[in-house]
């Protein structure tokens, strides 16, 4: 289960803004870096399926054997996390979780309960999201990603409003899961630790490899 | 799914309007075959220039709707710019934003109550202060210049107007302009008026049309507070439309085409104005008068507005209800001798009939109205849309009502429930899209790719996600659509043809009488169905939602 991207270029008026030609095994971390409006997160735009009608791409994007390129955002299997983790209000935690299950897994809440567990959120099922702390409420967010059972992660600056004690705990959760479960995932950031801590691949938005 | 939506919104918008125009066109004209004139003339036109009122009622039309539209217009800048960003600016809004669900007619009685020569003003400085120990012969409501039009069209469209440009206030970088002017030694309100006004005003000139527009042709108001001899042009339509002789309404229809040209021309005046202030203002802007000293008189009279204009909704929705249960209340008393329900008893029974009527057809209205709405949203509705969201709202409702009236009566719809109900939809729908445009706008977007990131599909994320995080934004824009429903008198009257009533046109039909126990209660229903309606709007995503925060308002 790996992700390829096939010669992709992404151009705005004719103008290559984005030229990556790599493929992410399982369990690896490709992470894209550059100064904000560089084309990072046109990047993870096109990925997820969502990129604005100004935008061209050409080349190609696989994820586990299967060609995703021209697929409906909900088709990709890509899950994705944000710097905000965008819990949705009007649910629970454990409805949030139960949101990202797939519908036909049996034993429900026993899959929810052991996500809650693992977050080491055991028993917080019935609470409102917005009385969680921010630590927590990432870590539901990540899990919510995981129980879609994604064919790869793809995180937007997730750590960037944590602060900095927290944000080495939740790098360190978030890319053991990763790895755990065997995913590809596409980190983009500014943060030079972040890519540090991801231990993979660093390159910018034109394929170029940095060195650190 | 979704593009038919969006075209069926706009049709809906579009076509009620051209067809009603048609609709005019040809008995303006002396066409209209279904009453067996299949000529074209010129007679229409001439009986409408032989009528003797025909200067003054244009006049009339003229003045009140200018003279309301700019001070309006005037005192919402006044209030914005005295007190935008303190704790009483807080204060006003929240104070006057109520009176939004009021209808037009119940706002218009309290205050004819209000100011009439026996109303709590004249009790108040009475006999002490007047020397009248009965309520004076003086003409105040129903006055010959119609000011006190004019002052019931102004407590009305101020609220409508602070609404706007609230809504116009983060999309103007308000705050900073305000407070770089300021640094550079400017007053509040000139400051205000130099630096921001320009760009709030850019963005609510379609609402300000909108009010020129509906104060240069309003009938209901025009009933309870105008003039009537003659009366303002557009009632004087209303009345050859309802007169018994159906060849009265050739005379209507013209009358309305004139009625559409005089409203065009104003518009046009309007805009030209616009253009010659903007000029001036540059200069103006430029000139680096500081106006610190104004401060001292504009402020106080910004927040005297606000107070004057929310007293004189709320004292008068206070004498309706103190009059419904009055029972002897002789002058200069300030309140009434003994209270009886004897009023509400006897009209119980067609209260109840009324209240149904109203309820049935406005709920019909607004659930279409939001599944529209919704559906041109998801579709993508933006732009040039948008501005034809305002066509019903610009022309006048008595320049097309009588042509669709002609058609329903052509098709054997008139005086039907679902007629009527089709017709409110008309002006529900741009309400409750503009109501709900900006929460569907402001919703992050990111929720969405997450959900589909998740495995949902565009109807899942709709379903599940993004209508539950707009839940308060839907009960609003169905409340506001409801209220718009239960406020319509001329499309009830003219496509109800008399035999759909509504609390809307019971209370305005006592209009001309003088028996105020029962204008009370019928102007107070009519305020109450849209105010609980309103209530419960706000009471149900709270009661819904109680256990999440994030979904209470930032």
């Amino acid at each position: 289960m790996s992700l390829r991207l096939d010669r992709l270029e992404i151009a705005r008026d004719g103008v290559a803004m984005v030229q990556i030609d790599r493929e992410v095994a399982p369990g690896e971390v490709l992470s894209v870096m550059g100064p904000s409006g560089c084309g990072k997160s046109t990047l993870l735009a096109a990925l997820v399926g969502a990129l604005p009608p100004a935008f061209t791409l050409r080349g190609q994007i696989w994820l586990a054997g299967r060609e995703i390129t021209g697929l409906s955002p909900h088709q990709r299997r890509m899950g994705i996390l944000f710097q905000d983790d965008l819990l949705f209000p009007h649910l629970s935690v454990a409805g949030n979780l139960g949101f990202g299950l797939a519908r036909g897994v049996a034993d429900r809440a026993g899959v929810i309960a052991q996500a809650l567990n693992e977050a080491g959120l055991a028993g917080m099922g019935a609470r409102d999201p917005a009385t969680l702390s921010g630590g927590q409420r990432s870590r539901v967010a990540l899990m919510r990603v995981l129980l879609s059972d994604p064919g790869a992660l793809l995180l937007d600056e997730p750590f960037s409003k944590l602060d900095a004690g927290l944000r080495a705990q939740m790098r360190e959760f978030v890319f053991a899961r990763a790895r755990a479960r065997g995913l590809p995932v596409v980190l983009v950031t500014h943060d030079l630790a972040d890519a540090q801590a991801a231990g993979g691949d660093v390159v910018r938005v034109t394929g170029e490899v940095l060195r650190l | 799914m979704a593009r038919a939506g969006l075209w069926a919104a706009l049709t809906l918008l579009a076509l009620p309007v051209l067809a009603g125009l048609a609709g005019v066109l040809g008995p303006a004209f002396g066409y209209l075959p279904a009453l067996g004139r299949s000529t074209v003339s010129l007679d229409p036109w001439q009986a409408v220039l032989a009528w003797p009122g025909l200067g003054a009622a244009m006049r009339l039309s003229v003045v009140t709707g200018i003279l309301s539209t700019a001070i309006s217009m005037a005192l919402t800048l006044l209030i914005v710019a005295a007190w935008q960003g303190t704790r009483s600016f807080q204060w006003i809004t929240r104070a006057l934003a109520p009176s939004l669900s009021l209808p037009h007619a119940a706002a218009a009685f309290g205050l004819a109550f209000l100011i009439a020569p026996s109303g709590w003003i004249a009790r108040a400085f009475s006999p002490w202060a007047t020397g009248w120990e009965l309520p004076p012969d003086l003409l105040i409501v129903n006055d010959p210049w119609g000011l006190a039009l004019v002052a019931g069209l102004v407590v009305k469209e101020v609220p409508f107007l602070l609404l706007m440009v609230l809504a116009a206030l983060p999309q103007s970088d308000s705050l900073r302009g305000q407070m770089v002017a300021r640094s550079l030694g400017y007053g509040r309100v000139m400051g205000w008026m130099k630096a921001v006004a320009p760009r709030v005003y850019a963005q609510i000139r379609l609402p300000v049309y909108a009010v020129l527009a509906y104060s240069m042709s309003v009938v209901d108001v025009a009933l309870i507070l105008g003039p009537t001899r003659p009366p303002t042009l557009a009632v004087q339509i209303l009345e050859w439309m309802n007169h018994p002789d159906l060849g009265m309404r050739f005379q209507a229809a013209a009358a309305a085409l004139l009625q559409l040209g005089l409203v065009l021309g104003v518009l046009a005046l309007w805009i030209a104005g616009e253009r010659l202030v903007a000029r001036w203002g540059v200069g103006w802007a430029a000139g680096g008068a500081r106006g610190i000293a104004a401060d001292t008189v504009l402020r106080p009279l910004g927040a005297g507005a606000a107070l004057g204009i929310g007293l004189a909704v709320g004292l008068g929705l206070a004498g309706l209800l103190v009059w419904s249960f009055a029972g002897l209340w002789q002058f200069p008393a300030l309140w009434p001798d003994s209270f009886s329900l004897r009023v509400w008893s006897g009209q119980s029974a067609a209260l109840q009939r009324r209240l149904w009527e109203t309820a049935l057809i406005a709920l019909g209205a607004t659930g279409i109205a939001l599944a529209l709405s919704i559906a041109a949203l998801q579709a993508g509705a933006r732009g040039a849309s948008a501005a034809l969201i305002y066509l019903p709202l610009i022309v006048p409702q008595i320049a097309f009502l009588p042509g669709l009236a002609t058609f329903a009566l052509i098709l054997g719809v008139d005086g039907t429930r679902w007629a009527v109900m089709a017709a409110h939809l008309v002006f529900v729908l741009p309400y409750v899209y503009l109501a709900l445009a900006d929460p569907w706008h402001a919703w992050d977007r990111r929720a969405g790719l997450v959900a589909a990131g998740l495995g949902a599909g565009p109807a899942r994320v709709l379903w599940a996600v993004r209508l539950p995080m707009l839940t308060r934004a839907l009960c609003v824009a169905f409340a506001v659509g409801f209220a718009t429903s239960v406020a319509q008198y001329l499309p009830t009257l003219l496509i109800g043809a008399g035999r759909v009533s509504t609390v809307t046109t019971e209370a305005v039909a006592l209009a001309a009488s003088s028996n105020r126990r029962l204008i009370g209660v019928w102007a107070v229903m009519q305020m109450a169905l849209p105010m609980a309606v309103f209530a419960m709007a706000l009471m149900l995503p709270a009661l819904l939602f109680r256990r999440r925060q994030g979904m209470q308002i930032g």
